[in-house]
């Protein structure tokens, strides 16, 4: 196993006390796995993968629990014992590749700083590496790609200019904080390409963290899904889009406009928005909006098997599991 | 890059331009003040009136009156003093002028080296008393008034502690030429730089500070840490670098103005005759000629700084290279 999560913790400070943003999450990740991790903004996603990257720097954050990377204890880990891990083992891309960039310096010098800065190596034969890495990411004439500016660049091959940096140590966990996100769709539909790619070229899992149940279809091998801070379901991908166990995944799955079929005149959403990290109900932080609520839900269910799948929810249980959905298109 | 470089000059000599036409209206085209009456003196007698009036072209259309201005100032350099009879005044300056930069470029060394320091501490040592320690200090120094910050340094250096080991190099007040002793310059000029400089260390250290903090929530600090850089590196080459660009443009602006006799404080305190000081008396005996020539000459440092921060704009920040 190349990371296990257990009971993950994040509690940052708010208003003068502890708050849980991300609560007893856990999840484990294999080699050459792509494990999505879905929910709504606010659902503690990035908060999940910045812990893990050991990047949470508020002051008075406290993180509990345990995440093994190869059997190594990350959490209480020493700064310099960190810094060694991040950008070699374990790397990071993000968001919004405009801002991610140091804006003063060259792509290729910024990608040249990441190898020198675990890798004894002149500064040409780091250039070249990053000429090659960039060539592999597709990036056209990756040469003169490397001497440009971050805002010389589109989006699309500054995402791809990030991929190659994270890449560039051989890291054995990629974390992708919704790498889509800011890119249009034919970029989009390309970056996912890679990242599935990078499994078999380069041997890295991928932690991949969005709110896009299209690109969790399309790309993960397993998917988590959080609500609120706290695990509502995990599984194999297929599993979860075929027969969801949570309500709130069957809500999600049912927001994603169908491709084939009569266009639906509106699209199903979720009444209500999502509880505040310090007002989460004591049950289950789902109930309020939920349409199968009743007595049980006043107590946080924990995670039951459920199929292939673990469900925090109560219904399976009680002998009444979610119908299995129509997922012929996914299939495909 | 040329061309952006050659279209900010253009626009230098236009608004250098601008200033003089103001410059030169705002003093000799009055209307109800007679510029030849103040230039021939008190009781001169009508044909020094008429020559006066014809050398400086009083009795031709302002363009001409203008120009004739300007060539005096700088072709021929003969503008007289109205109160000194016969003092030139471009001579004048041009022999301040190496004191006030002698005096602003040291202290402007110190006040960068110090500032810099002082606020890369602080934005590492966010939140603990280093930090608190280093900002109240910055506000003190930008609290003092540099008058009395003078007045105070000169009574302990000069007179109550002059005789003890620890004062007893600082030399009288005024200037030391730095081609005829260097080592003479440096000592009498060292209290003033470190006076003059204490405000701007205040005010500097403060907005680096400041900017520093605010670079750290960036996004690209976020990734140079996710690379594994240790935190000084994250800080100096990433953080600092981008952070330089205010500071730039603050330090042109202030360089320029006290090189254009925004010194003048130091300098009265420490008896250097520098432009700030010949401003002053030109100021205080409406010495028009004079008054006119200082300004212009502060105004060509501005302008010509505010150029030069431009085009260091260009060599920082990439995103303006392409900008233009």
């Amino acid at each position: 196993m190349l990371l296990a999560v257990r009971d993950l913790t994040v509690a940052l400070p708010i208003g003068g006390r502890l708050v849980p943003i991300v609560e007893s999450v856990s999840f484990t990740l294999g080699a050459r796995e792509i494990l999505g991790i879905v929910g709504e903004s606010g659902s503690g996603k990035s908060v999940t993968s910045l812990a893990i990257m050991g990047l949470i720097d508020v002051p008075g954050a406290r993180i509990s629990g345990s995440v093994r990377f190869r059997g190594r204890e990350l959490v209480g880990l020493a700064p310099r014992a960190y810094r060694a891990l991040r950008g070699r083992e374990i790397a990071m891309i993000f968001q919004d590749p405009m801002t991610a960039f140091t804006p003063v310096y060259t792509v290729g010098r910024q990608i040249d700083e990441q190898i020198r800065a675990h890798q004894k190596i002149s500064r040409s034969d780091a250039r070249a590496r990053t000429v090659r890495l960039l060539g592999d990411m597709g990036v056209p004439d990756p040469e003169r790609v490397a001497g440009r500016y971050p805002h010389q660049l589109s989006g699309g091959l500054r995402q791809r200019a990030m991929i190659a940096m994270a890449l560039s140590c051989n890291p054995a966990l990629l974390i992708a904080d919704e790498p889509t996100t800011a890119l249009d769709v034919t970029v989009q539909a390309q970056i996912l390409d890679l990242l599935r790619g990078l499994r078999r070229d380069y041997g890295s899992s991928v932690l991949l963290i969005t709110h896009d149940m299209g690109v969790v279809a399309e790309t993960c091998d397993r998917t988590l899904v959080l609500y609120s801070g706290l695990v509502a379901e995990r599984g194999p991908t297929g599993a979860l889009f075929a027969q969801p166990g949570h309500p709130y995944t069957a809500a999600l799955l049912d927001s994603i406009p169908p491709l084939h079929g009569p266009r639906p005149a509106r699209l199903p959403s979720i009444p209500g928005s999502p509880p505040a990290p310090a007002g989460r109900p004591a049950g289950c932080p789902f109930a309020p909006r939920c349409a199968y609520v009743h007595d049980s839900c006043a107590v946080r269910p924990p995670l039951v098997a459920c199929g292939e799948q673990d469900v925090a929810c109560v219904l399976p249980a009680e002998g009444r599991p979610l119908p299995p959905r129509f997922v012929a298109e996914m299939s495909a | 890059m040329v061309m952006s470089v050659l279209r900010r000059l253009g626009q230098t000599l236009f608004v250098l331009f601008g200033i003089s036409v103001l410059v030169f209206l705002v003093f000799f085209a009055t209307p109800g003040a007679d510029p030849t009456a103040r230039i021939a003196g008190r009781n001169a007698s009508p044909e020094t009136m008429a020559r006066v009036r014809v050398e400086y072209g009083f009795d031709r259309p302002l363009p001409v009156q203008y120009a004739r201005m300007m060539e005096k100032l700088f072709v021929t350099r003969d503008l007289t003093s109205y109160v000194n009879r016969g003092q030139k005044v471009v001579p004048e300056i041009l022999e301040a002028a190496p004191v006030t930069v002698s005096l602003v470029s040291g202290a402007a060394l110190i006040w960068v080296v110090l500032s810099v320091a002082m606020g890369v501490t602080a934005a590492a040592l966010r939140g603990g008393w280093v930090d608190r320690g280093l900002m109240m200090l910055g506000l003190v120094g930008i609290s003092i008034p540099v008058f009395w910050l003078g007045q105070v340094v000169n009574l302990v250096t000069q007179s109550r502690y002059h005789d003890s080991w620890l004062f007893s190099w600082v030399p009288g007040l005024g200037y030391v030429p730095l081609t005829e002793d260097p080592l003479g310059w440096f000592r009498a000029l060292a209290l003033p730089w470190l006076t003059l400089a204490v405000l701007f260390v205040g005010i500097y250290s403060r907005v680096l500070r400041a900017d520093l903090v605010a670079v750290q929530s960036e996004d690209f600090m976020r990734t140079a840490r996710a690379k594994g850089l240790s935190p000084m590196r994250v800080l100096l080459v990433h953080g600092l670098r981008t952070s330089m660009i205010t500071f730039v443009s603050l330090f042109g602006l202030d360089f320029a103005q006290l090189v254009g006799g925004g010194a003048l404080l130091t300098e009265v305190v420490f008896g250097l005759q520098g432009v700030g000081r010949l401003t002053y008396q030109a100021l205080s005996n409406l010495d028009l000629p004079l008054i006119m020539a200082t300004v212009m000459y502060s105004a060509v440092f501005v302008v010509i700084a505010n150029a030069v921060v431009d085009m260091l704009y260009l060599f920082l920040d990439p995103r303006v290279r392409d900008g233009r």
